[in-house]
């Protein structure tokens, strides 16, 4: 009995010490050798970006932004930072990507109905950018890289029952890869509001106030032309693996913003290697015809194979379905 | 002196001293365990697939260079898609010198395995069964290396994809042998690629037995040096069950090997027997295009000294029966659209031993239905081509020896 007892003192010691621990660890702010360190943090708490162990208040240098457009991501809530090591800058190359020093790191966390359910992290280190994800446990207390990714059942915003997929290691590069090199894909000049980045800059966290930034429309926007909704939602949720040197380049679908030659935007192009993707269509884009148009019939489909993005979601984004509806029923024919 | 010493490095890195092997068993799981692995891989590390089926829900990806993926067998060691919920295809390699070696997929969703700008990749005893048979539902591709200098597909099997069973597209140094490709709407495919070798494969029961095309609109152009030798093609005869759109889907039931658009192809000692509507078929690209890089005809294809039959005993084309009736109850078993790029460029060479015949179109994009069919003329083959460094590098058939 007396030994039972000592046993449970024991026990209340030693979490007693690991919460201290973590607190303690929590109260320094980021640590700036595990971001640029060789290994992969099993929690996400070693890296200090929050002063909470539920993630809630970014520590000093960690940053929160947002995007104009952003990826659908099934209707995940999204929560955004940026960290930059304390004496370094951002640098702005036009409406493009921001440009990140070595040391700092972007971080994102999925939540639904408020849950989180994972944060993925993405390190500027001095070999190049590594992307981790975590995945948060269930009391919410502590996330822990899940590197073969995983499924979690969950209800989406529009009250749909999901298997919501948290990528493995590899599938973070699928997207965030240009020539076989991992690369950050959101924080666009041009997909960024004007008034963070002046803010930015004045804090002095970022060297120069981009030209072209805030070109991109927010895509649900009906204020905004339809071809600028439409290509604006493209570029962010296909736009990295459908690029030269990005996952897709092999199709030959170029999806950019900036691209400006509609055959490669897919009008009127045949596909590669679509294969039953092509769901009896002979083209990507047929002006004036949604109902014949490939990338409708992909964007409007769940099932693997058919699919488009292949990663990344799996319901329909029915509200986009519908405004690449209009944008290509709107096209002369 | 210096760069000496970093090629030094370079090397040892590429070969390291410590691989380690690391064994993977069927089971609660093995999605996790399996996906990890593969990513916690160092280059020359050995990932083993013990005996046993592996039910996956996602696709699989492999991006660490050197790495072999081996299992017991392609009978024994099989990675179940059946139930996959995500990911274009079941295993997706993005990195170099990667050897996959002795095991199965089966009912992936999308492809099968695709590699993807994997240098010298090799895939050694692999099959890819859709177990259902054919069906447009079925993924498109089997064995899918794409954009790839280096590939080597070897003792592998594919069956019913609704593309292409193995095909390989945007490539180079390309070797396709001892392979068997059936019940699928294209056998073997080689697309937009240069320097390869298809030779001793099995090609049965699809729609189309070996195809050799050229696609405008891609990044990578210009597919020609290809040699199709000593094959076994046969009975490829199967309704075409391609999804419409896409180019196999007018691959006509009954093709034996298919030459488009491409350049410097060899056609020679294979047997080609009851493949119903044309055992060969050398034509132009048939659809529109606007890429000015693009040269849609055929240019110095020989078919030489093959085994073939009475050739188009019940074509898959327009008017059919009245141009059996034409020919003397048979097509002959070469079928050119008679297309050329200019008069000084030869499309088709023939030895005599086979007789073909010609649509006579006069120019690309036409319809069949303007063709006027006449007996082939076509020149004598000028000389062996000059093949020695097509096909696969020697380090990649070494790696499997």
């Amino acid at each position: 009995m007396r030994g039972g007892l000592s046993l449970i003192l024991c026990a209340a010691g030693s979490l007693a010490a690991s919460v201290m621990a973590q607190a303690s660890a929590l109260d320094e702010g980021v640590h700036d050798e595990v971001i640029s360190g060789d290994a992969l943090p099993r929690d996400l708490a070693e890296f200090g970006f929050f002063t909470d162990a539920a993630a809630r208040d970014a520590a000093p240098g960690v940053h929160a932004y947002e995007l104009n457009t952003p990826l659908f991501s099934d209707g995940a809530e999204k929560l955004r930072y940026i960290y930059v090591p304390e004496g370094e800058q951002l640098g702005a190359g036009g409406e493009g990507l921001l440009q990140f020093p070595v040391g700092s790191a972007i971080i994102k966390t999925f939540a639904f109905a408020g849950q989180f359910i994972e944060t993925r992290v993405l390190l500027h280190r001095a070999d190049g950018w590594l992307a981790l994800p975590y995945r948060w446990n269930e009391e919410q207390t502590e996330a822990k890289l899940a590197l073969a990714g995983g499924r979690v059942d969950l209800t989406t915003p529009q009250g749909e029952a999901i298997s919501y997929r948290i990528p493995n290691k590899n599938q973070c590069k699928s997207c965030h890869s240009v020539d076989g090199q991992v690369i950050p894909i959101g924080p666009k000049a041009r997909n960024l509001s004007g008034e963070w980045l002046t803010q930015m800059h004045s804090e002095g966290w970022l060297d120069q106030t981009p030209e072209g930034a805030d070109a991109m429309p927010q895509w649900h926007d009906a204020s905004a032309s339809i071809q600028s909704r439409a290509r604006a939602y493209l570029d962010v949720n296909c736009a990295h693996c459908h690029r030269p040197g990005g996952g897709a380049s092999n199709s030959g679908l170029d999806l950019r913003w900036e691209q400006d030659d509609p055959f490669a935007i897919g009008v009127n192009k045949p596909p590669v290697a679509a294969g039953r993707g092509a769901g009896g269509m002979l083209v990507s884009i047929a002006p004036g015809e949604p109902e014949k148009s490939i990338l409708v019939h992909r964007m409007d489909s769940v099932e693997p194979g058919v699919a488009m993005p292949e990663l990344g979601r799996s319901t329909i984004d029915e509200d986009a379905v519908a405004v690449m509806r209009e944008w290509i029923a709107g096209m002369d024919r | 002196m210096i760069r000496l010493t970093a090629t030094a490095l370079l090397l040892a890195s590429a070969a390291p001293t410590w691989a380690e092997t690391h064994t993977i068993a069927p089971g609660e799981g093995a999605q996790e365990r399996l996906q990890e692995a593969l990513i916690l891989a160092e280059p020359g590390d050995i990932i083993m697939l013990e005996a046993g089926r592996y039910e996956l829900t996602d696709g699989l990806s492999l991006d660490v260079d050197g790495v072999t993926l081996r299992g017991a067998g392609p009978a024994q060691s099989v990675l179940d898609f059946t139930a996959q919920q995500g990911s274009g295809e079941g295993l997706l390699v993005t990195s170099d010198d990667v050897t996959l070696h002795n095991f199965a997929l089966e009912n992936p969703k999308g492809d099968g395995i695709k590699s993807k700008g994997a240098d010298n990749i090799v895939y050694n005893r692999i099959r890819v069964t859709w177990t259902n048979g054919p069906a447009a539902t079925n993924g498109a591709y089997g064995i899918y290396p794409v954009e790839s200098t280096g590939v080597l597909v070897a003792h592998s099997e594919v069956s019913g994809a609704s593309d292409a069973g193995i095909y390989v597209g945007q490539s180079s140094k390309i070797t396709v042998r001892h392979s068997i490709a059936t019940d699928n709407v294209a056998g073997i495919e080689i697309e937009n690629s240069r320097d390869a070798i298809v030779s001793n494969n099995y090609v049965s029961r699809n729609t189309g037995g070996i195809l050799i095309f050229d696609l405008p609109g891609l990044p990578v152009m210009g597919g020609g040096n290809v040699m199709i030798v000593n094959n076994l093609v046969t009975d490829n005869d199967a309704e075409n069950f391609a999804p419409p759109g896409n180019i196999v889907a007018g691959v006509r039931r009954g093709t034996g090997i298919m030459v488009m658009a491409n350049e410097n192809v060899w056609v020679e000692n294979n047997i080609v027997q009851r493949n119903a509507t044309a055992p060969f078929m050398v034509i132009a690209y048939t659809r529109d295009f606007e890429d000015e890089r693009y040269n849609p005809f055929p240019r110095e294809v020989t078919i030489a000294n093959n085994i073939t039959d009475t050739g188009g005993t019940n074509p898959d084309l327009e008017g059919g029966e009245m141009l059996m009736a034409a020919f003397g109850g048979a097509l002959p078993a070469i079928m050119w659209d008679g297309l050329t790029q200019d008069k000084d460029t030869v499309a088709l060479r023939t030895t005599g031993d086979t007789p073909g015949w010609s649509l006579n179109l006069s120019h690309q994009g036409q319809s069949l239905a303007e063709a006027q069919p006449g007996p082939l003329d076509t020149p004598a083959p000028t000389s062996v081509t000059d093949a020695d460094d097509w096909g696969a590098p020697a380090e990649l058939e070494a790696r499997i020896q």
